[in-house]
């Protein structure tokens, strides 16, 4: 398929670059490979389309690190997917969700991933974004559009006992964002205290 | 930061909220039948209050919704943020309501 192809020719904006701990402070920064992603749109969703839980609560996340749904609004969500799930999935939703109007929009080459892990990982992310990252406020499994320095960006948080985010971002925003992350972990750790 | 509590996500930076304008401007019913000066008026014109505002806010940069606010102009406090189409829940607001369009507020 022509979609498979393309998919497979896809340049990452970040390259294949390395996990990195700049500060040695235990975060460690890395740029997630080529994954699917899809934007669905639906208003009046029912309990499920092709495995993934549309019933959560807005801002949660549902499903594992490889595939993942996540609610960004009252009628909105976030899917990502492998790459080899990619061809069939919009199908499978859209044969379950049978006749009711919805929007199931490729956005695969739009988004970039960073996972940002480690115990003062919310600390580098509070560097650009205000949202309140404790525990209270945003556990594990918690997802939402947000903004970190001056781009948008989708933060997840997934299950684990160190907190793991996941920092979904415009791909033209990568590279600033990236960066942002890069710089912000020198200031947290043994590092900053020095 | 100042915190914004959207209807539909609770307690966020106004950073990420884009604020709509006035709120609660009724469209009229039969714009064919307005003068020019009324239509005008309908369109552009709007209340600049000291004190107690009710806006439209957009969650831009979250959930994405539309919602109503009121807002003291003074204090910059947001007295309640209720989802569009609601009512709001305390009493001042009822003052906002009874003056929903320009024109019944300048009559």
């Amino acid at each position: 398929m022509l979609e498979a192809l393309y998919r497979t020719a896809r340049a990452l904006p970040l390259g294949r670059a390395p996990a990195s701990d700049p500060a040695c402070s235990g975060v460690q920064i890395t740029p997630a490979g080529a994954e699917a992603r899809f934007a669905l749109r639906i208003r009046d969703a029912g309990a499920s389309a092709a495995g993934l839980p549309l019933d959560g609560p807005i801002n949660s996340v549902r499903g594992d690190d490889r595939r993942w749904i996540a609610r960004l609004g009252p009628d909105e969500w976030l899917i990502g997917s492998d790459e080899a799930e990619a061809d069939q999935l919009p199908a499978a939703i859209a044969a379950d969700l049978g006749e009711r109007a919805h929007a199931i929009v490729d956005v695969s080459h739009r988004n970039v991933g960073i996972d940002v892990s480690g115990p003062l990982a919310a600390a580098v992310l509070n560097a650009g974004c205000p949202l309140d990252l404790g525990d209270a406020a945003f556990p594990a499994g918690s997802a939402t559009r947000t903004l970190f320095g001056k781009a948008e960006i989708v933060l997840i948080r997934h299950d684990g006992a160190t907190p793991r985010y996941r920092v979904e971002c415009w791909r033209s925003f990568a590279t600033y964002v990236h960066g942002l992350l890069a710089e912000a972990s020198l200031g947290v750790g043994e590092t900053a205290r020095r | 930061m100042l915190l914004i509590a959207c209807p539909y996500c609770g307690n966020r930076p106004e950073t990420e909220f884009r604020c709509g304008g006035q709120a609660h401007i009724a469209r009229p019913a039969d714009p064919g039948a307005l003068s020019d000066a009324q239509w005008a008026e309908y369109l552009f014109i709007r209340d600049n209050p000291r004190g107690i505002h009710a806006e439209r806010w957009n969650h831009v940069h979250g959930c994405g919704r539309w919602f109503n606010a009121r807002r003291d102009t003074v204090s910059d406090r947001f007295l309640a943020t209720y989802k569009m189409g609601e009512t709001p829940q305390s009493q001042e607001s009822n003052s906002i309501l009874s003056t929903s369009t320009q024109a019944e507020a300048r009559a």
